[in-house]
């Protein structure tokens, strides 16, 4: 390449990359990252999923920013949507309500933008699950593993922020429920829930700034600084692969940046793109003014969140009545379980997991080959486990829907629930550990049959 | 592999595809200056998808013009060497110190007051230490009930098998205290406490709307339409489905909620009006610690 006589177009970009780097010195640098590897394997494209989402929610949300008043004060609607003519509504809610039936474009841009948080979500999520199983939280990734992690919390508070902001029904209704979380934390809920919402709920106008600002700006900010953070992390450690072949603990093989993984990943980000804005444009998602505007006197039955607080809800009515009291005082009253500790006890558990097998083990070596999920049959099995019991108080959340569909009793539903989530996990532990052992088995009579069969042609050969 | 026929042939393919993309990018830009038309929101989002997704293809097929190969790099490790260096930089900055432990706590002194000033108007955002205003209701006695548009609520307008939502008249009804539910049961099926014998007029029962679990507005009535058979009265919250037995003064029956669920004494006026009898009967809303569970819990 470097023998041939370049052509015109070349001396051009030639010419470009010289008049950067005598400005920048930056080229060294360039030449590293276009030379970077990345594995081919498709499980390395889920974080790029969510990376390419976020993009799509800065993007499609900056465009609600410019319609929507993020205002409490009451307005009587008299807008193009007849049947919610004459009724009294926040600020807040009509302006959504605007921006989605009458600004151009306004319900595209808002339906991606949801369908962008619940995706980005999803795709944080499956990209977690792939790391635990595969191991690739171990040494020397655990920051890289605690910075994702920070991401998926904050995730959860912005797209439930993002939500309550439009003051529909079912907003008041989930703020109502935060609000009753805030309140519940022992000894200094009630000060804390003072605090968030300048007075009782539904709080004073301030709230809605203060929920404005964090959804707009800070949590947005914070966002983006982490993913910056994780990014440059997995980039100085360089990616995990999967074992075989050439690859090895000291040696990675990959795709360089440029010119192989760029269009890769390129059209990875347009399909991303064209997925959610296909979604956005043809199926429908939160029509707000089906709900109708809030008032802490109304609700509404079969009311759902978002697919990722689903866990919540159903840890919320799962519980059963169980406040902490002395004598006629409540001390730790019921959300407390459901809101509170239990997403704790998720989280902290996540958070805990690389110390926590780093210590069962006692493998403190460093790892850049990933583990397949059958060889440690023990974390793969603590994981399922794990996942089977937060899908189970997942569809508990559900339960009032499996009635309506199915006339299940609710009550029946939840004393099953109520059993179930002590009985499954053990059994899925159980299970994984015989799947894992029994995929085990099986390559090694492949590999059994395989050294046979070799061995008789080549004997067969000889004679 | 990819021979100068194929090689064109792909080519082709992605600029067919980056034209497409042009096409329906262009689509886009119509439908949207197209004023009125039907399903615009649905013809804008399949028109910038499709331009999305061809981009995509186009990348897609264009990797097989410039896909390089595989290549190796190895792994990097710690630097030891570079990290006690810098140890040994911060070490050796700091050897003309002599006073360490008292520019330490001094620094220390500093910094955890200026963290406190900095955090101390954090406490402008709300009543923090003051708890009583959210036990503070609008309900007195005399206060006669009104509905959503503010008329008075008649006596006679609260039928069996039926809920009202009501407020107290001149307060504002966005207050978590205000909002009541109104449902009438036959007199003899009561088993109220005998301290609220009078607060059910004619079997008209108040109890606040708002459920003293999670807050949400309790927005279902269970009304039993063949008694013997089906499960008593209740009053349900959609939200996790606790439910209260307006028989009884508002006990928890079903679900998480903790506490029941205060309610209003009632008293018909001259005019036929429901006013309230006075307070509530414990505190309104979700619990927090140090809340009375309220009279009702025997």
């Amino acid at each position: 390449m470097v023998g041939r006589a370049p052509r015109k177009g070349d001396v051009v970009i030639r010419g470009a990359a010289r008049t950067v780097d005598e400005r920048t010195h930056a080229a060294p640098f360039g030449l590293k990252a276009l030379r970077y590897l990345f594995p081919e394997h498709w499980t390395f494209l889920l974080g790029e999923v969510a990376l390419y989402t976020f993009i799509v929610l800065i993007a499609t949300g900056t465009y609600l920013a410019l319609f929507f008043h993020p205002s409490t004060a009451q307005v009587v609607y008299h807008g193009s949507y007849a049947p919610l003519d004459g009724m009294r509504m926040t600020e807040a809610y009509r302006s959504t309500v605007h921006l989605s039936l009458d600004v151009r474009a306004g319900l595209l841009m808002r339906q991606t933008h949801h369908w962008a948080a619940d995706v980005f979500v999803a795709a944080i999520a499956i990209h977690l699950m792939r790391i635990v199983f595969t191991g690739a939280f171990r040494k020397p990734r655990e920051l890289t593993y605690y910075v994702g992690l920070t991401i998926l919390t904050l995730a959860l508070l912005e797209g439930y922020l993002g939500y309550s902001l439009v003051d529909d029904l079912l907003s008041g209704m989930g703020l109502a429920i935060g609000y009753a979380v805030a309140l519940s934390i022992p000894f200094v809920g009630a000060n804390i829930g003072q605090l968030i919402w300048g007075g009782p709920f539904p709080g004073t106008p301030d709230f809605w700034s203060r929920m404005y600002i964090a959804h707009v700006f800070l949590l947005p900010l914070l966002i983006a600084t982490l993913i910056a953070l994780h990014l440059t992390l997995v980039a100085s450690l360089h990616h995990t692969q999967f074992g075989g072949g050439r690859r090895t603990e000291r040696r990675l093989v990959g795709l360089p940046a440029f010119p192989s993984q760029v269009p890769r990943s390129l059209g990875l980000m347009f399909a991303v793109f064209a997925a959610l804005f296909l979604l956005g444009g043809l199926v429908e998602i939160n029509p707000i003014w089906l709900w109708g505007p809030y008032h802490v006197g109304d609700g509404t039955n079969g009311a759902q969140p978002d697919w990722y607080l689903g866990w919540l809800i159903g840890a919320l009515r799962l519980m059963p009545a169980f406040d902490v009291t002395v004598l006629d005082y409540t001390v730790i009253p019921n959300p407390f379980w459901g809101g509170v500790l239990f997403p704790g006890i998720v989280f902290g558990t996540l958070f805990a997991w690389p110390s926590i097998e780093r210590r069962v083990s006692g493998d403190r070596a460093r790892h850049n080959l990933l583990d397949r999920p059958r060889d440690v049959r023990w974390r793969t099995a603590t994981a399922t486990a794990f996942l089977s019991w937060l899908f189970l108080i997942f569809l508990a959340g559900s339960a009032d829907r499996a009635y309506v569909l199915f006339g299940w009793s609710y009550e029946t539903q939840l004393q099953v629930y109520r059993v179930l989530v002590f009985v499954l996990p053990p059994t899925v532990f159980w299970l994984t550990l015989k799947v894992c052992d029994e995929l085990r088995r099986n390559e090694e009579v492949v590999r059994n049959r395989h050294e046979a069969e070799t061995e008789a042609r080549a004997a067969a050969h000889r004679t | 592999m990819t021979g100068p026929r194929s090689s064109r042939r792909a080519e082709l393919a992605v600029a067919a595809l980056l034209g497409l993309a042009a096409v329906c990018a262009a689509g886009f830009v119509a439908v949207y200056a197209l004023d009125s038309i039907g399903h615009q929101t649905q013809l804008l989002g399949l028109t910038l998808g499709a331009a999305f997704a061809c981009l995509a293809a186009a990348f897609i097929a264009g990797r097989r013009l410039v896909a390089g190969e595989d290549a190796e790099d190895e792994y990097g490790g710690p630097a030891p060497e570079a990290a006690d260096e810098i140890g040994a930089l911060v070490e050796e900055s700091a050897t003309g110190i002599e006073r360490r432990r008292l520019l330490a706590g001094a620094g220390a002194a500093a910094g955890a007051a200026i963290g406190a000033a900095l955090l101390a108007p954090v406490v402008s955002l709300g009543p923090v230490f003051d708890l009583a205003s959210m036990a503070r209701t609008p309900w007195r006695r005399g206060r006669r009930l009104v509905d959503e548009t503010g008329a008075p609520v008649a006596a006679s307008a609260v039928r069996a098998d039926e809920f009202l939502t009501a407020y107290p008249e001149g307060a504002n009804p966005e207050e978590i205290g205000s909002p009541i539910i109104l449902i009438r049961l036959d007199p003899a099926t009561l088993r109220l406490p005998a301290s609220r014998r009078s607060w059910a007029p004619q079997g008209i029962l108040a109890y606040s709307k708002i459920c003293t679990h999670a807050g949400c507005a309790i927005a279902l009535y269970r009304a039993p339409l063949f008694q013997p058979v089906e499960q008593p009265p209740g009053l349900v919250c959609p939200c996790h489905y606790s439910t209260f037995d307006p028989a009884t003064g508002g006990t928890v029956v079903f679900g998480p909620a903790g506490r029941a669920l205060p309610q209003l004494p009632l008293r018909i006026d001259r005019a036929g009006n429901l006013r309230a009898g006075g307070t509530f009967s414990g505190p309104v809303g979700p619990s927090w610690w140090g809340v009375r569970r309220g009279r009702a819990t025997s």
